[in-house]
């Protein structure tokens, strides 16, 4: 018999409680529709992916005027996210962002505060993440490029691949398979070197 | 019997009125929820609660993030924030936000910081 939450004593007594004193940090999911981003959050997460949505009504009549929806009707727009317990103070919260990005500006915030973003990227459909990939760059928001590997996707050079979505050569780029957890947990490694890279960077000689 | 159907649980921009007493979003400090910052309640819920206010304090007795939440009310972010900062206003739950991608000086993350997250994904 397996007593969960008996046999790790550093571990809250119910079973994906988060210690007392935990903090947290987001990091988001982006990219198209289609690349991945849901499979990702599913393959690292610690508990089952969940949703969270977020409803636009009349307070945003101007943009339902925009994208041809009648005004106060109700649209919801959806976020999945998991988690990963880092340690016993800190959770990591991973946001696969709407497929449609024409949504995102929806999310106050949703960036914001984030310590960054991986944009998956299908190479049979390296259009469907240009907007993203923008959006990141617009925001500010420091990435890395997870090239998700499709099982009929051809092989790309990666600067082949850097040419076509235009990203600097700083930027990296990092082949994965969003369904494998490692491979998922490499990326998200790949971007917080990238961060600390970014980081050690702009720190200035006193 | 027939008659103009109405839906026995009431679901929709309706009862997120009732909810809310028919606020659209938060308004103060607490406008600036995000979507993991961490509930924690100060305490049991007190007699007499509105429900799903007694829900949040009940579930937030661990941490519990505003996305989490939300998915386990099946409440909307703009609707669930308006409770949240009624619980907050009245000293019931804590919000812990996000840490923030960059320091007040503009830096990037603290490198400690980074570094702690790096172990913890090594550990994966």
């Amino acid at each position: 018999m397996v007593l969960k939450g008996f046999d790790r004593p550093d571990q809250p007594a119910i079973p994906g409680a988060l210690p007392a004193e935990s903090r947290s940090v987001k990091v988001m999911i982006a990219g198209g529709f289609g690349t991945g981003k849901t499979t990702m959050v599913r393959s690292v997460s610690d508990i089952r992916p969940l949703t969270t949505e977020e409803t636009l009504t009349q307070a945003s009549a101007d943009v339902d005027h925009l994208i041809g929806i009648a005004d106060k009707q109700e649209t919801t727009v959806s976020l999945d996210f998991g988690r990963i317990g880092i340690n016993d103070q800190l959770v990591l919260y991973l946001f696969g962002t709407p497929g449609q990005e024409r949504f995102w500006f929806l999310w106050n915030g949703l960036f914001k505060g984030a310590l960054g973003a991986v944009v998956l990227v299908d190479t049979r459909r390296l259009a469907s993440s240009f907007r993203a990939i923008e959006e990141m760059e617009r925001q500010n928001v420091p990435f890395v490029i997870g090239l998700n590997v499709f099982p009929d996707s051809k092989e790309h050079p990666i600067d082949e691949v850097r040419d076509a979505l235009d990203v600097p050569q700083h930027t990296p780029i990092i082949t994965c398979d969003a369904r494998d957890r490692k491979s998922s947990r490499d990326v998200l490694i790949a971007l917080i070197h990238h961060l600390k890279d970014r980081s050690a960077a702009t720190l200035e000689p006193r | 019997m027939s008659g103009p159907k109405r839906p026995a649980d009431p679901s929709g921009l309706e009862r997120y009125y009732v909810l809310t007493g028919g606020r659209s979003g938060p308004a103060g400090p607490a406008a600036g929820l995000d979507v993991a910052t961490l509930i924690v309640s100060r305490g049991a819920p007190a007699p007499g609660m509105q429900h799903e206010h007694e829900e949040i304090v009940r579930r937030c007795r661990d941490p519990l993030s505003v996305a989490e939440l939300g998915a386990h009310l099946g409440l909307p972010f703009n609707i669930l924030a308006v409770l949240v900062t009624d619980l907050l206003a009245a000293g019931r739950v804590d919000a812990r936000d996000p840490i923030p991608a960059s320091s007040v000086s503009g830096r990037g993350p603290d490198l400690a910081l980074l570094e702690e997250v790096l172990s913890g994904l090594e550990r994966l």
